[in-house]
């Protein structure tokens, strides 16, 4: 319809839509007219009265017939019986309010939990960055390292070359996540923030409300620009919003910094996991990281980056450019880069933030959602099968006087399409409660909650009206397709009696339960198999003590040790320690295993170990005090442990895993053998048995460690082996610490299980979600199955009642309700069975040593479905037992 | 449904139109005038006229106002609008070609 044309038909849609009642009026006018000019002729023509009227009506052809068909000629018609429909639709809804509440909490529960999951995707693996441009377009940049999988860090260098050389990347910049203490006035806490490249605010587009961004000179030079750009929310509550914050000074880890700007509020930084509360450029990164000057180095990786490409251009081609830049680099800078190069991930797949860790299990949850929403619609579907029994009466007059089916059928879906509506407006109310609800699931660290907010944007919104749409499409069908089979004469004869007259509705609500009992039984099986997984995953040893150790640090860093006086504390710390009634032993290293450090890695040599020419063997370390496997309870297969006298006056020395034994050096015992460690070759001293590194999941693999002495940090962690309580190791060590410097803060401390059981925390996630879920999803199904069969006693009191006339007691007619509902059930689970046999494989990156096919889960799931089904016939099959035959056949 | 089955669909509107845009007119005169016109071979039932004009009249071809007829009594004339005029001139071309073109093929002498 051209424009001028839908100008002109305005009029005439404008009134049949808001003057409806007066567009009929004057249509059955017309009409009258046109009919009454026939019988005058047919009366001039000679006929009689009643003759005349007689052959005019037969030759009009009906007028209720073209009264509709002129109502149906008028285009305006659809909106018009759109907005008959839905009042109609409310009336029968108000009409059943249990039935209605009942069967919108079920889609509500449905569409929640799918609105949920989609804003936990949308806010922590899609845009997860609030008010960051264009995020379509951005990837995460790392390196990558042959014989090495997944990502590493780059190195300043490397990166620098990058950005200069890539033409389809739009922009780069460097955001690694760091942490500070940071004292306002007399209340001092811990502060995560970010080192970043000089271009990060313009390269992500926000700009600071308050004074500015960094400048391109800033990120160059050695601790030569101290400055920081604050959050939004940190000025607000720790600077009272200060109006005059700008050329503030602020003490980050003991280094004064001028407070240059205050970045938007809504912008939390650019890493998925925590919200940021300070921005420093990374010339200062010698302050914030441990481990010396990194700028210049092309071995030194530390640093996490995005790069965003330049509009049109595709993962692939940008790959393609950046793996030909790290060849490159790789050639001109063979010692260090040698089988090295860069590599980007989707947002989502981002390695070195938290989306990478709850991938695994947001996506199993859409398909948990899913299937929770199947089962919500089949159970709606169920209701409104029972309504339309109840209904078929109204649905036989209305197609008597006229309505065609697919008015009947635009009906039925527009009662679908309320319920949907409704219940979709209650889950993305649900949605918007429990968005920010993935955090409460993980465990908090070191005080400070992690952030991990669900996004209900545009997209969200429209994929819950699709959601809507579908669901109205799935439950108006099941009702829809009844009345194709209605014919007029049935009902408006007899209300007929018994299960008989019903066979194909009774068919297919079986089938509903059919479906729900099979989706349940795979979600149950998935949430068993998680449950067992993380069963094994808290008892499997991880190669250390985990009971009577605890981990905790010291706040070197943020007090401004430098290296000597960082060694002399931590020496006089140990041994204040070491004397403790209770404190068998103590050691530092400068990362706890499983816990959030990440170790260091370096390029290697071992004597008689010939790598491959394109090989470059690099491995991760742990730089460790005297005492640390004792401590640890790590056993040591041969050879000896570190001691007092491994410091840096002494000759390198190393321990090494035995996986490293076993691919270096076939299994000899390499004791006395050498090692290059960063281009110094060390003497090994010892052999320790593999643990656990940075994952309870993780295959075994070679690793080896120097003493801390002859790799410093300042700021390493402490773990203290004893069999006191820990609130008493605590007071302990902060009366020690104290005693030798009463400015130190010790960190928070935990017990080695508690760290084991934080780093197991997305399996927990898992588990709880699919675990709450998978119960929903067996209530649901319990319900459908009790609806069914008190439905079918119900619809057969009379059979039920022959029967017991007939000689069947009691007992019989239990057992016949109950091994119906049984076969049901059975058939469920025979679909449930195969369904979770194929479809559990995906759960396969969230399992721990357990099967996805392991027998006793599937065993243990059909028993609790089994006697779920029993219960849920249990009620309706004492009511038939309770038939009265004398009543029910005399009714 | 009583469609019109002996006359092509969409002729129908043709011939309204073309009648209205002789004069404005009732749907009983429009009734009578069809049967004039077509002597009765198309065989138009009323039955299928007066949703062809509600169509119409909500395609915006045709307007429709309460006037006196010439009983005295109220009656709703239909006229032409400017849109509803250039489809008339729309559908009458596209008739002449396909009528030329059917009657071309009928008259072809059998070889």
């Amino acid at each position: 319809m051209d424009m001028q044309q839908w100008l002109y038909s305005m009029p005439a849609r404008l009134r049949s839509l808001f003057h409806s009642n007066q567009v009929d009026q004057e249509m059955k006018e017309e009409l009258r007219e046109h009919l009454d000019q026939q019988i005058k002729e047919n009366i001039a023509r000679g006929m009689s009265a009643e003759e005349a009227r007689r052959t005019a009506v037969r030759a009009m052809g009906g007028i209720t017939q073209i009264e509709q068909q002129c109502r149906d000629a008028r285009g305006g018609n659809l909106v018009e019986d759109f907005v008959q429909d839905l009042g109609y639709g409310c009336r029968q809804l108000l009409r059943n309010p249990g039935f209605s509440v009942l069967a919108i909490l079920c889609l509500t529960l449905g569409t929640g939990a799918n609105a949920v999951v989609f804003s936990w995707v949308e806010g922590i693996l899609f845009r997860p960055y609030p008010m960051v441009a264009h995020q379509e377009r951005l990837f995460a940049l790392a390196g990558t390292a042959r014989g090495e999988t997944g990502a590493t860090e780059l190195s300043w260098a490397d990166f620098q070359d990058l950005r200069r050389s890539c033409t389809m990347c739009e922009d780069a910049f460097v955001s690694k996540i760091t942490g500070s203490t940071l004292s306002v006035g007399d209340h001092a806490e811990t502060a995560r923030g970010s080192i970043v490249s000089a271009n990060y605010f313009n390269a992500i587009g926000v700009r600071p409300v308050l004074g500015r961004g960094f400048e391109t000179s800033e990120d160059v030079g050695s601790d030569s620009h101290p400055v920081v750009v604050i959050s939004y929310d940190l000025w607000r509550d720790r600077y009272k919003s200060d109006p005059n914050i700008i050329g503030r000074m602020q003490r980050f880890n003991n280094v004064p910094h001028t407070i240059i700007g205050v970045a938007p509020q809504g912008f939390y930084g650019t890493f998925v996991g925590w919200a940021m509360q300070f921005w420093v450029p990374a010339s200062m990164e010698e302050t914030f990281e441990s481990g010396g000057y990194k700028l210049e180095s092309r071995d030194e990786r530390w640093i996490e980056a995005y790069v965003r490409l330049a509009p049109g251009v595709t993962r692939t081609q940008a790959q393609q450019e950046l793996s030909a830049i790290g060849a490159r680099l790789a050639t001109d800078y063979p010692t260090t880069n040698r089988g090295r190069n860069f590599a980007i991930w989707a947002l989502w797949e981002t390695p070195f933030n938290n989306a990478r860790t709850l991938l695994p299990t947001l996506e199993v949850m859409v398909a948990v959602v899913g299937f929770v929403l199947l089962i919500a619609c089949a159970n709606v579907a169920n209701l409104l099968l029972v309504r339309s029994f109840t209904r078929r009466h109204e649905m036989s007059i209305r197609l008597a006087i006229g309505a065609s089916r697919v008015r009947l059928l635009k009906q039925l879906l527009t009662e679908g399409l309320i319920l949907a509506a409704l219940g979709t407006t209650g889950g993305l109310v649900v949605a918007y409660w429990c968005r920010h609800a993935l955090v409460l699931l993980l465990p908090r660290r070191s005080g400070v909650a992690m952030y991990l907010p669900g996004q209900i944007d545009a997209r969200v919104m429209a994929l819950s009206v699709g959601l809507c749409l579908l669901v109205t499409l799935i439950v108006g069908f099941f009702p829809a397709f009844h009345t194709r089979k209605l014919d007029l004469a049935g009902p408006l004869k007899a209300e007929s009696a018994g299960v008989v007259g019903a066979r194909g509705r009774a068919w297919m609500r079986s089938g509903l339960v059919v479906l729900q009992v099979s989706l349940s039984f795979v979600l149950l099986v998935g949430a068993a198999l998680l449950l067992k997984s993380l069963e094994k995953i808290r008892t499997t040893s991880p190669g250390f003590t985990t009971t009577s150790v605890v981990t905790t640090g010291v706040s070197l860093v943020a007090a401004g040790y430098d290296e000597k006086r960082a060694k002399t504390f931590q020496d006089e710390l140990i041994d204040r320690l070491s004397a403790l009634p209770g404190v068998e032993s103590a050691a530092f290293a400068r990362v706890t295993p499983l816990g959030y450090g990440t170790y260091s890695s370096t390029p290697i040599a071992v004597d008689g170990y010939q790598p491959s020419l394109e090989e470059q063997p690099a491995l991760e370390y742990n730089q460790v005090g005297p005492g640390y496997f004792s401590t640890m309870g790590i056993a040591l297969l041969s050879g000896r442990e570190f001691t007092r006298t491994d410091d840096e006056n002494a000759p390198l020395v190393a321990i090494v895993n035995r996986t490293m034994v076993a691919r270096y050096w076939k299994g000899e015992d390499p004791v006395g053998r050498r090692l290059q460690v960063k281009g110094r070759w060390a003497r090994i001293v010892g052999v320790a048995a593999d643990s656990k590194y940075e994952s309870m999941r993780e295959a075994t693999k070679p690793f080896f460690y120097v003493p801390l002495r002859q790799d410093f940090v300042r700021g390493p962690v402490l773990n203290i082996r004893t069999h006191l309580p820990l609130p008493a190791v605590s007071g302990t060590l902060v009366r020690e610490v104290h005693a030798l410097d009463a400015n130190l803060a010790v960190y928070e401390m935990i017990t080695l299980q508690e760290q084991v059981n934080r780093s197991t925390s997305p399996q927990l996630v898992a588990v709880t979600l699919v675990s709450i879920l998978g119960g929903l999803a067996l209530l649901l199904a319990g319900v459908g199955l009790y609806g069914v069969m008190s439905y079918a006693v119900a619809q057969s009191t009379r059979e039920l009642g022959l029967r017991m006339a007939l000689g069947a007691g009691a007992a019989n007619l239990l057992r016949l309700v109950i091994s119906r509902g049984l076969r049901l059930t059975a058939g469920g689970l025979v679909f449930g069975f195969m369904a979770a046999l194929a479809l559990t494989k995906l759960l396969a990156k969230l399992l721990y040593s357990v099967s996805p096919h392991d027998p006793m889960v599937f065993a243990s799931v059909l028993a609790v479905m089994t006697i779920t089904a029993t219960s849920a016939c249990l009620l309706p099959a004492w009511r038939a037992s309770r038939t009265d035959p004398a009543r029910v056949l005399r009714d | 449904m009583s469609k019109p089955s002996d006359l092509v669909q969409g002729t129908l509107d043709m011939l309204i139109l073309k009648i209205l845009a002789l004069e404005p007119l009732n749907g009983w005169a429009i009734s009578q005038r069809l049967k004039q016109i077509s002597s009765d071979v198309l065989g138009v039932s009323d039955g299928s006229l007066y949703p062809a004009l509600h169509k119409l009249q909500h395609r915006g071809w045709i307007r429709a106002e309460w006037k006196p007829s010439e009983n005295n009594r109220r009656a709703k004339f239909y006229s032409l609008t400017r849109v509803g005029r250039q489809q008339l001139e729309k559908e009458t071309a596209s008739w002449n070609r396909v009528s030329a073109a059917i009657s071309g093929i009928v008259q072809l002498k059998e070889a």
